[in-house]
């Protein structure tokens, strides 16, 4: 049973090669079965899911992971999102410190303003 | 005079703007030819979509119109406000149609898969929830300018990079019908002229759109920037997963793919950022903020939320954090947005009657806003309590036997042939049941078009708002006995549940008076909603 959870898991991960974007889980394809039984093959075998995954990586490419791997240029990738998160809270911090900076003291009254309010407050 | 040079000028982007896209989308041919595609749900979702992006370029054009004009005021945010609403709300129900009919339709029972073209209808949705929220500052408090103006220009061009990459063949995806490397020429062309066109009007004119609003740190305005900045971030990181493969394989030479494992991983935890700070953006007030004060009606809400995902923690053996987090965000939100209703209405302090008397009578604006946040909070939910609850079940089965899912019981009546009018079926019939008490027959088929050789295969689905009993029938075995999947999907229906909502909120929010009463007349005084 933790066999079957284990190869569900994996082959969530891996990319039907026929199909166009469905993993091997998904896929009806009989490639996609095949690799589903290779990988089944692997685990019985004995191979953890690293060493399965690596096994079908060295048959098919890097293509059929479906979470690309954190090596080398896709480093890029991973960081995309959180460098430009900080880039953008930099620049909407920035932004709000300026407004805050820019808020000019509220200009004192004339002396008829003043005087009216005065009035108004008085009447 | 100004006005009506203005106005000339709108009409005319408006005008041309328009026929141009549709050259550049040509009439979705020779669909018919696909089994899967024979479906309404099908049929319908695309000219919702095509709507939402045809209505994110009127938001472009009132952009360069305002750069060539070089004015940015209240009365523009007026004017593209309404625009902006119906393309977002349009692509609101276009997106969740197409998932609901992936769901039920295409057999693997997900309703997302992060496919390019997917990610094309959704890039846009996220920057025209950013404009939305940014043109509020602008109508209001006359700041975030060009910022807002730089995502009417975005929210466009990722129109028109969606219709490239379905169009171009560039990237894989389910969705690529008719794709053709002249075609994403021509538009590619088209984004160039028109992307380049206005970036380059922006760089030119954005220094001369200034700001007037001051505000503190803690203010609706910051808020809504940091919605602005988490959402055009999360749109960033799918443009990024969408091109990745592209870039890799033309830069680096490396063939890769990028799935939706790392969608999850990147997207979400912009989601649950926004989700957290939702509801507190929404009860600040402008300018000046006291958080203790803004705050107030809400910590009941924040309890209430932290105990329901304790008590979903505390009744789930094992399992993820996922579920009770996502239930203590969902209830989050949505219950954040009923407290602030309520505020809206007097909160029960001249009675609770008076209130409730009240409620009906709110601005479209408050209903819209709350109606959409409740959505985006269902949704959440939905898709948390899908994620972490979800059970699948493969399995082979011969005929009369039964077997066991998640307390429901199935069981394999018989097997047929049947003819439908352009193909040949398997349909097999299950009788599910739950303790005893039967609950429905569900008969999935395999079909095979003979016209196009391509089988396909029809899910049965058991829906209920407690969620889907969803069984997808295999292949024959060696051996006899049928391969079959089963999938229970708790909570599922409220996915598409809360979409509705948030398109209705979209409704709501275009029915402010302020819209009905001020289009017009540009120096309108604001109607309704009172600062705080």
């Amino acid at each position: 049973m933790l066999k079957r959870l284990a190869l569900l898991a994996i082959s969530g991960e891996l990319r039907c090669l026929v199909c166009r974007n469905e993993s091997i889980d998904e896929s009806n394809a009989d490639l996609a079965r095949d690799m589903r039984l290779l990988l089944r093959e692997r685990l019985v075998a004995g191979d953890s899911d690293a060493e399965a995954v690596a096994y079908l990586v060295d048959r098919f490419g890097e293509y059929v992971l479906l979470r690309p791997k954190m090596t080398g240029e896709n480093i890029a990738l991973y960081a995309a999102g959180p460098v430009m998160l900080l880039v953008g809270f930099g620049i909407a911090l920035a932004f709000v410190r300026r407004r805050r900076a820019t808020e000019p003291a509220p200009a004192a009254l004339s002396p008829e303003e003043e005087a009216r309010l005065k009035d108004i407050l008085e009447r | 005079m100004q006005a009506m040079i203005g106005a000339a000028f709108l009409a005319f982007l408006l005008f041309t703007s328009n026929p141009f896209l549709r050259a550049a989308m040509p009439p979705l041919d020779g669909h018919d030819l696909n089994p899967l595609l024979q479906d309404p749900g099908l049929a319908f979702h695309p000219p919702f979509l095509y709507l939402g992006y045809v209505g994110l370029s009127m938001s472009f054009s009132f952009a360069v119109a305002a750069l060539i004009e070089g004015r940015v005021d209240a009365a523009w945010a007026r004017w593209v406000r309404p625009w902006t609403l119906a393309a977002w709300m349009f692509l609101t129900i276009g997106i969740a149609l197409g998932s609901w009919w992936a769901y039920y339709e295409l057999g693997w029972g997900g309703f997302w898969f992060w496919d390019p073209v997917e990610n094309a209808s959704f890039m846009p949705w996220l920057i025209a929830a950013a404009l939305l929220h940014s043109a509020i500052v602008v109508e209001k408090r006359e700041s975030l300018k060009s910022w807002t103006i730089l995502l009417a220009i975005m929210a466009f061009g990722f129109s028109l990079i969606g219709t490239f990459i379905v169009r171009s063949g560039l990237l894989t995806s389910v969705h690529a019908f008719a794709s053709d490397p002249a075609r994403g020429v021509f538009i590619l062309a088209i984004l160039a002229v028109a992307v380049g066109g206005a970036l380059t009007l922006y760089a030119a004119r954005a220094h001369a759109m200034e700001a007037k609003g001051v505000f503190s740190p803690v203010s609706r305005e910051s808020a809504l920037l940091a919605n602005n900045v988490l959402l055009a971030v999360s749109c960033f990181v799918v443009f990024v997963g969408t091109m990745w493969p592209m870039v890799a394989e033309m830069a680096f030479d490396r063939k890769l793919s990028v799935g939706p494992p790392f969608f999850d991983l990147a997207f979400t935890p912009f989601m649950v950022a926004l989700a957290m700070l939702l509801p507190i953006g929404a009860v600040m007030p402008w300018k000046r903020a006291q958080p203790g004060r803004a705050m107030a009606p809400l910590w009941g809400v924040l309890a209430l939320s932290v105990a329901l995902g304790a008590l979903v923690w505390a009744m789930q053996t094992g399992g993820s954090a996922l579920a009770p987090l996502g239930v203590a965000l969902g209830a989050w939100v949505i219950l954040g947005a009923g407290a602030d209703l309520w505020q809206r209405a007097g909160g029960g302090r001249s009675g609770i009657a008076a209130s409730l008397r009240r409620l009906p009578r709110l601005p479209g604006a408050d209903w819209g806003r709350g109606l959409g946040h409740a959505g985006f909070g269902v949704t959440m939910l939905s898709i948390a309590g899908l994620t972490a609850w979800e059970v699948e079940d493969i399995r082979v089965v011969r005929v009369g036997e039964s077997f066991e899912v998640a307390g429901y019981t199935f069981r394999l009546d018989k097997v047929e042939e049947a003819q439908g009018p352009n193909y040949l079926s398997t349909m097999g019939s299950f009788t599910a049941s739950r303790d005893g008490r039967v609950l429905g027959v569900l008969t999935p088929e395999k079909r095979i078009y003979p016209v196009a050789q391509m089988p396909t295969t029809e899910a049965a689905l058991r829906n209920s708002l407690a969620g889907d009993l969803y069984i997808v029938i295999g292949d024959p075995q060696q051996g006899g006995g049928w391969a079959v999947r089963t999938y229970i999907k708790p909570l599922v229906n409220w996915l598409w549940i809360g979409c509705t909502l948030m398109a209705l909120g979209g409704v709501a929010s275009l029915m402010d008076r302020r819209y009905r009463v001020a289009a017009g007349a540009r120096r309108a005084p604001p109607v309704g909603i009172p600062a705080e």
